[in-house]
């Protein structure tokens, strides 16, 4: 990793935090309304399809995740085992893209139904 | 006098190297005595080959550090009365550096990381002309004079865990030395020593739950200036730095 590498990361990881701070506060309140209301699963998906707002907050809560997991993930495996360096940095990469392909994937088939 | 006058203290000392064994001794107690003076008290009367270091025995040219019943402290300034479990002390080299015998570690690394950390001053071309005017009040004068006063005892660098896992990290003593003088109008290698201190294992690798400020006996925050770092990364990076 370069220099300006781990700045980048470092900035990457706060602001990543931060929208997730902000996500997870918001889906924990829609699940705790919905479960409230009494919304069956049907009535859920019914109002999640086409719904290009929860689509968007969704991919955003989606992509945060996927950066901010392999990037605190990668420092604990550095610290916990002898694994580093550009081995570890590639693994990391993958976590993300896996991360990020199976909650994209998640939020197409909820609200576009794909 | 002190009523501990008439006891004695149920010493445990590290004798060898990395492979060693605590070895028992019993020292009579005097008032006012420190971890430092028990230690000399094994040396000069009951085992003259136990090996330590020390030179001002006043809290300044930080060479005294030990472990003391598990916490990182310098000896020199430590009442052993007021870390004695009952009357038993264990007294041992330093974490996290090799030990060259008995109480006696190798500081190299730890001194190493300083250079590596750009902790040598780099003076401005004409720096030499004149006297630099830095009023007392100024705010990188203030961060640098809360930094300023450490006396490379390696007490934090013990005391600090991922430095235990991450041995190539730079550690605490070497990053806030950094920030003295990354804080110093004097100084010319700034960019240079950002990009050095935001390296693979460098100021990023720090948790901030400051164990070394914690442990730091002339009661700086090492992990306030490597705070300090990450933010000056983070701003050189904006404007396209390193
Ligand atoms: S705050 Fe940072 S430097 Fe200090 S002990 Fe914790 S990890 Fe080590
Ligand atoms: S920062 Fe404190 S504990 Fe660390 S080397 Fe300097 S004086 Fe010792
Ligand atoms: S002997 Fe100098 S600091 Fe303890």
């Amino acid at each position: 990793m370069s220099r300006a590498g781990e700045a980048r990361l470092w900035l990457a990881q706060r602001i990543s935090a931060g929208i997730l701070g902000v996500a997870v506060v918001v889906h924990l309140g829609t699940i705790i309304y919905a479960a409230h209301v009494g919304f069956s699963a049907a009535a859920i998906i019914s109002r999640l399809h086409d719904n290009l707002l929860f689509a968007t907050f969704y991919f955003v809560f989606v992509a945060a995740a996927a950066v901010h997991a392999p990037i605190g993930l990668r420092a604990v495996i550095a610290e916990m085992t002898a694994w580093r360096g550009r081995s570890l940095n590639v693994a990391a990469v993958a976590f993300a893209l896996l991360l990020f392909a199976l909650g994209a994937h998640a939020v197409l088939l909820l609200t576009a139904g794909v | 006098m002190d009523s501990r006058v008439l006891q004695t203290w149920e010493l445990s000392l590290w004798r060898g190297t990395e492979e060693g064994r605590f070895a028992s001794y019993q020292v009579p107690c005097r008032e006012r005595q420190t971890v430092l003076d028990v230690v000399t008290y094994v040396q000069r009367h009951i085992d003259a080959s136990v090996s330590y270091r020390f030179a001002c025995r006043v809290g300044m040219c930080g060479s005294c550090a030990m472990t003391v019943n598990g916490v990182p402290r310098w000896t020199c300034r430590t009442r052993i009365a007021e870390v004695a479990q009952g009357n038993r002390i264990a007294i041992a080299p330093l974490s996290h550096l090799p030990v060259i015998k008995d109480l006696v570690c190798d500081m190299s690394v730890f001194f190493e990381k300083w250079t590596t950390a750009g902790g040598a001053f780099v003076p401005t071309p004409g720096a030499t002309d004149n006297f630099a005017h830095i009023p007392p009040d100024h705010a990188a004068r203030r961060a640098a004079d809360a930094a300023i006063e450490c006396i490379g005892c390696g007490v934090c660098y013990a005391g600090c865990d991922v430095v235990g896992w991450r041995p190539e990290y730079l550690g605490p003593a070497a990053l806030n030395r950094a920030w003295t003088l990354v804080n110093d109008a004097r100084d010319g290698a700034g960019a240079e020593r950002i990009a050095a201190v935001a390296g693979d294992a460098g100021c990023h690798a720090c948790h901030s739950q400051q164990n070394c400020t914690r442990h730091c006996p002339k009661h700086l925050n090492p992990a306030a200036s490597i705070a300090g770092l990450k933010r000056r990364a983070a701003a050189a990076l904006w404007r396209g730095g390193s």
